[in-house]
């Protein structure tokens, strides 16, 4: 509704005002074109679950290349084939470059289309409001245009598999000068090609990503219930808050930078062209002069604040359910909070970690080993916090707590194995190595998506007001758990042994007189990863039956079913247009389990301070030296 | 339902909630510059001696540019004053002027600037090849006086045809004044009026030229940065020049009479990004122009 005619409506009359809400907004309006927060986080959770699984899709089929390079693919080969059209999939054998897309688009579907949309606007979405007490976002427009923005880029990102050529293929980070040069000539339109569609659609995600992020910023600073201070926040928001500035700030420069890609694709510079370019043997036509390092660093200004973007949001999942399953205020709150500050901050001085084979100069490449160092400081800090806040907890394993507590150590070997990273005299070893890959699988796969599943089942029943089947869940949980293992441990093995992350025949060549390790060499490891991805695949068919079944047929549950303090959970299940049915105030910290001398375990957010309360909680010296 | 703090503001933060947004978007907007400004710092550093150009924009007509900008800003903010003070007619008239002045940018931009600039020609010459054309280049005076050299010839291309046709050997090009006096001290800096191309046509074979090219955003670096950079200015302004249209509106008269304040709020906020627009044309003028 627009602003001035909510204005207008206020003018006339309150009762009218209530009228006007419930039986303008039709089905249309209601369900898709919505502004509601509600309806707006769950599209994106929904399209970005979709993402994630075609994501997914993509890369179980570059599985089955590498674990038979050559061999025509059984039973869907045909299929494939048809669908992604001549010159991908021939006779079930996947073509070099088409291996080549399926990479660059595994890797942008999966951050861009996939874990953001999920673990930023989608839980942004629909918790934010409730949790900090607001009937809405501050703009429920822009927040709707938000959303199709990202409709729209991820429609270009899906239709450029279909151009001639196909998807873009110069990797997901499309390095310079080899994605200015890529999918141009006699056989590709100016603008509809693979490489230019990535741009184009990029920028309808960095819009949709800016407008998310003036939104969200805004409401938690506008719209948090009376009472509600920064201190008071559920650590969720305070993970939002700090994901939305890396939104705001880190994409711009991709932006610009795609822009200048665009540019040299399109208009002819040579922003990213270096003087004297040969291809294909022959000279360039184009002035030179430009710098193909310069996209490295703005393309790693987002990236490197990207991890953060993706791994925040799932921190602040996995720390409500903590919370809220060991029946303990969450340990270190403050720490925790000035932790992902900090982690805001230091990720915008480490991109140039990645790029240390570029050869920097010792002196800029001690800086950002010193800065990438330093971000391991809070983020030992959040992790060990959350380790603390079970000690001594009376903790339940429900579904949520077991995705977050299988978060913690995978989390771990991902966040330790990048130390050797950091340090760029090993990383000269290791860059480019599927160790890489296995690193920040770790902290992205069964870190971050676990999380994201965490906080799935943690307020699926708010959404829904049922709760999703446990049996289904765990027989999800349990096999994506050691499949995910399965698949990115070994990966480490590979990367050391000097595996290249980008072959295409997965190190068949390179296989031979290669040392073992557990019996098979480098490339011999692939086929059990590959079966192990497949298996994974297959193990989140209980999940997606299980998301749509519930819907209808979960075990109906209250407003409360988990018993937790924060303020969503005071808002009826399913919440309605505007949330509350009586603004919440808050009165206490966000996280009040198990305060002694009182009935149940949990104080909710919205419950007074009592005068026993006060007295005990500044307790007599006398009672102390008793 | 309705969205607190949309026209009043929040006590303890003191603000309203586009107030707060306006903000937010404009630090991205200085990230997104940011970016653009960094790279052409990084890419003027690493050109070439000579390779980046010095005079070929038109001074006088960039500097009215900016003056234009500067008055549009003034004057958004006397529309707002006069919303505060609720006076509409005034309001009406101020956001006209805005709205024309931004209009003015965009057509002397997209009429003049850029047009000429696809008409003059630059042709790079092979580095072997400089001596042959030193009458026109000048270079040798230029060491002594620990100038940087001149690398190519520019000018009004007299045979476009030549760009085409193989059978063609020579180019000719109607020559910027520099270089028919490429030793008069005069030209050593960059001329505050803009001068034309001249009568006097030089030949230069084409075995000898590396480019022939217009000034398009394909001819240097510099050029790619100018339009890259402008072309994104000039899209802010048409993008500050239709909000300011819909603001001038009838249709806006109506939220005026509902709440003054709302639309004064509107305005507020859409000036702060005016001002930014402009203030970023304060940073493009010396950085293409000037320096």
């Amino acid at each position: 509704m627009d602003a001035s005619t909510s204005a207008a409506a206020h003018h006339e009359s309150h009762e009218h005002h209530g009228e006007h809400e419930h039986h303008e907004l039709g089905w249309w309006r209601k369900y898709v074109f919505s502004t509601d927060h509600k309806v707006i986080g769950i599209w994106y959770g929904v399209c970005g679950l979709l993402f994630l699984f075609f994501g997914f899709s993509l890369m179980m089929m570059m599985r089955f290349q590498l674990a038979y390079p050559g061999h025509a693919m059984p039973v869907i080969g045909g299929v494939l084939s048809k669908i992604f059209g001549p010159g991908t999939m021939d006779g079930g054998k996947m073509a070099p470059e088409f291996y080549n897309s399926l990479g660059a688009m595994h890797g942008t579907i999966m951050i861009f289309l996939g874990v953001v949309p999920v673990a930023f606007a989608a839980f942004g979405n629909f918790v934010v409001p409730l949790q900090i007490g607001a009937p809405d976002m501050t703009f429920p427009k822009v927040n709707a245009a938000s959303f199709w923005a990202f409709f729209v880029g991820a429609a270009v990102m899906v239709a450029s598999f279909f151009v001639p050529g196909g998807a873009a293929k110069s990797g997901w980070t499309s390095y310079t000068p080899l994605a200015d040069i890529a999918d141009k000539g006699p056989h590709y339109h100016l603008i509809w090609n693979g490489q230019t569609m990535w741009i184009l659609g990029f920028i309808f995600l960095i819009t949709s990503s800016l407008l998310g992020a003036v939104n969200f910023i805004t409401t938690i600073i506008q719209l948090r219930a009376k009472g509600l201070t920064w201190m008071r926040l559920p650590f969720f928001v305070w993970t939002q808050f700090v994901t939305a500035f890396l939104l705001l700030l880190a994409f711009p420069p991709l932006e610009a930078a795609l822009v200048m890609q665009f540019m040299d694709r399109v208009a002819g510079t040579s922003f990213f062209l270096p003087t004297g370019l040969v291809v294909n043997g022959a000279a360039v036509h184009i002035s030179g002069g430009g710098s193909p390092l310069l996209w490295q660093h703005l393309f790693w200004f987002l990236g490197h604040p990207e991890v953060y973007v993706l791994i925040l949001p799932a921190f602040g999942i996995v720390a409500e359910i903590i919370a809220n399953n060991s029946r303990k205020p969450l340990w270190g709150y403050k720490s925790l909070v000035f932790s992902v500050l900090v982690i805001g901050f230091l990720s915008f001085i480490v991109w140039a970690h990645h790029m240390w084979l570029t050869g920097m100069g010792s002196t800029v490449s001690a800086f950002f080993q010193t800065t990438t160092l330093l971000i391991s400081i809070p983020s030992v800090i959040v992790l060990s916090a959350f380790f603390i806040s079970l000690w001594g907890g009376s903790i339940r394993f429900t579904v949520p707590m077991l995705w977050a507590t299988a978060f913690l150590p995978m989390f771990g070997i991902g966040g330790l194995t990048g130390i050797p990273l950091a340090f760029n005299s090993a990383d000269l070893y290791l860059h480019d190595t599927y160790y890489v890959i296995a690193h920040f699988h770790y902290i992205v796969a069964p870190g971050t998506i676990f999380g994201l599943f965490a906080g799935v089942y943690y307020w699926y029943p708010k959404a829904t007001g049922r709760m999703m089947n446990e049996f289904w869940s765990k027989v999800h949980f349990w096999p994506s758990l050691i499949c995910m293992n399965v698949i990115f441990l070994p990966m480490f093995l590979q990367g050391m042994l000097g595996m290249h992350r980008r072959w295409y025949d997965g190190g068949q060549g390179w296989t031979i007189g290669n040392e073992h390790v557990w019996g098979l060499s480098g490339f011999q490891w692939n086929t059990p990863i590959s079966w192990a991805a497949w298996t994974m695949g297959l193990a989140q068919i209980p999940f997606i039956i299980n998301f749509f079944w519930s819907i209808k047929h979960g075990k109906k549950v209250d407003d409360n079913p988990w018993e937790a303090t924060t303020l969503e959970w005071t808002a009826p299940n399913r919440p309605p247009h505007g949330n509350f049915v009586i603004t919440p105030v808050a009165y206490r910290g966000p996280y009040e389990y198990s305060l002694p001398g009182r009935e149940k375990d949990f104080t909710m957010q919205n419950e007074p301070v009592e005068e026993t309360e006060r007295t005990r909680r500044r307790p007599e010296p006398e009672t102390v030296l008793a | 339902m309705e969205i607190p703090y949309t026209i009043s503001t929040r006590p303890d933060t003191g603000l309203w909630n586009a107030k707060v947004g306006i903000w937010l978007f404009l630090a991205s907007e200085v990230m997104l510059f940011g970016g653009l400004f960094s790279a052409y710092i990084f890419l003027r550093l690493d050109a070439l001696p000579g390779e980046w150009p010095h005079g070929l924009l038109n001074v006088p007509v960039g500097a009215m540019n900016t003056a234009i900008l500067i008055i549009s800003s003034v004057t958004v903010v006397l529309a707002w004053a006069a919303l505060k003070m609720r006076r509409y007619r005034a309001y009406w008239w101020y956001m006209l002027v805005t709205i024309l002045c931004g209009i003015i940018f965009l057509v002397v931009k997209l009429t003049y600037e850029w047009p000429q600039k696809f008409e003059h020609y630059g042709a790079k010459l092979k580095p072997e090849a400089l001596a042959k054309y030193e009458k026109y280049l000048g270079n040798e005076r230029r060491t002594e006086k620990g100038l940087e050299p001149r690398v190519e010839i520019t000018g009004h291309l007299e045979n476009h045809e030549a760009l085409a046709d193989p059978n063609i050997k020579e180019f000719e090009i109607g020559l910027d004044p520099v270089y028919v006096e490429p030793n008069n001290p005069a030209n050593d800096r960059p001329h505050f009026f803009y001068v034309p191309p001249t009568d006097h046509v030089a030949k230069i074979d084409k075995e000898d030229v590396e480019r022939n090219t217009s000034f398009g955003p394909w001819h240097n670096q510099y050029f790619a940065t100018y339009f890259t950079i402008t072309g994104l200015h000039g899209l802010h302004v048409l993008g500050g020049v239709l909000v300011f249209t819909y603001m001038w509106l009838p249709v806006s008269k109506k939220v005026y009479q509902r709440n003054p304040e709302h639309l004064a709020n509107r305005v507020e906020v859409s000036g702060l990004f005016w001002h930014f627009v402009d203030l970023i044309w304060i940073f493009v003028f010396p950085l293409f122009y000037l320096l």
